[in-house]
């Protein structure tokens, strides 16, 4: 099922180490944040279809939250975070510092806690990716949404400066605070001509 | 209300079109800034349904797929129509989708698709002379449509509203 193209092996293994680090760098800015250990999974990175790419976070009608930003700099693109439903409302929880099981829907509260810690997770994971590489790279201020995983989905990609690009790399991720799991897929939409750039920056 | 599940159901995907014949409805998931576009023959009971994704063709050098844009797609569907022995005076068209999914401070910067997606549905349709018997719109939540071929009826599935026919 991957379309990984014209990447090598051990350029995918690059993009999947890179994840790994934004990953742990957001991991560290939820935990300070929340003042509690924060456990993290392995991510998974590859690139893939926008088909595939719903596929694997749901359904198309399903209902989630997205979080999301424009790159500008030497990499210029689009991040976004893309938590299912459930998570949504446990991340709010977690957060709020409210029992498990209290947010069932979303109010503007939630929201902005969803969009702070959107902004949060991609903040740090660009800034980690940022001085790994020393490549410039800024972002916009966030946008959000919490409907059908298609609509948002799609909306966002084409929003893009490339909307006519057919994959994506995404980047699975987990985050845990004790047992409680927290599904989200992050995604990075960008140019060919920046992820030449990032290479480049890591010598392969 | 619900949907109730059909056989006779024909999945139309993320740009991409489908014509299907009586006693079938098409469905297209979740649009959000894409628009569908249903074309239906009240006489002969054929119909199509597209899920358009960019307004204009002409903004892109490399085309792969025409049925993605209002420009060329549009074209395509009622072209297949007419094979599948429709007249194009008595099509009818119906309009969904094209929001504006996203809300926050930088919203602005996401220049608007959905809704350049209408305009560009609107003016091909005029320049067809096809008549549109409906529309559902703008606004700011994701939708799923089905075209009914038995009555050319369209139902709209917003998440926490009711089902809509137009």
């Amino acid at each position: 099922m991957t379309e990984t193209g014209v990447f090598s092996k051990l350029q995918m293994d690059a993009l999947q180490e890179i994840g790994n680090i934004g990953l742990g760098h957001a991991a560290t800015s939820l935990a300070q944040m929340l003042d509690h250990k924060i456990g993290l999974g392995v991510p998974h990175a590859d690139f893939i279809s926008f088909e595939r790419a719903i596929e694997l976070i749901g359904g198309y009608e399903e209902l989630v939250s997205c979080v999301s930003l424009k790159l500008h700099g030497d990499i210029k693109g689009l991040v976004f975070y893309i938590f299912n439903e459930t998570s949504t409302y446990r991340l709010a929880d977690m957060l709020m510092g409210l029992e498990e099981g209290t947010t069932v829907q979303l109010d503007d509260m939630v929201t902005s806690t969803i969009n702070e810690i959107g902004n949060i997770l991609t903040g740090a994971f660009v800034t980690a990716i940022s001085d790994f590489t020393q490549l410039q790279i800024g972002t916009s201020v966030p946008v959000f949404a919490f409907d059908m995983l298609a609509a948002v989905f799609t909306s966002l990609v084409l929003s893009s400066s490339n909307p006519d690009e057919n994959s994506i790399l995404a980047i699975e991720t987990q985050l845990f605070r004790d047992d409680k799991k927290v599904s989200g897929h992050f995604f990075l939409l960008s140019e060919p001509n920046s992820i030449a750039k990032l290479f480049q920056a890591l010598g392969i | 209300m619900q949907v109730a599940k059909n056989i006779n159901d024909i999945h139309v995907g993320i740009g991409e079109y489908k014509i299907a014949g009586k006693h079938h409805r098409l469905v297209t998931l979740g649009l959000g800034s894409c628009v569908g576009v249903s074309l239906w023959d009240p006489l002969v009971r054929v119909g199509g349904l597209l899920h358009i994704m960019l307004p204009n063709s002409k903004d892109f050098s490399r085309i792969n797929k025409p049925e993605k844009y209002a420009d060329l797609g549009i074209p395509l569907v009622i072209r297949d129509l007419l094979k599948h022995g429709a007249v194009q005076s008595r099509i009818l068209a119906k309009l969904v989708g094209g929001a504006q999914m996203f809300t926050g401070a930088g919203a602005n910067q996401l220049f608007n698709i959905g809704e350049r997606n209408i305009q560009m549905s609107r003016q091909i349709l005029k320049d067809m002379s096809i008549k549109i018997a409906g529309e559902d719109v703008g606004g700011n939540k994701g939708r799923t449509m089905y075209l009914d071929i038995d009555t050319g009826e369209v139902m709209i599935r917003t998440i926490g509203q009711s089902i809509k026919v137009i």
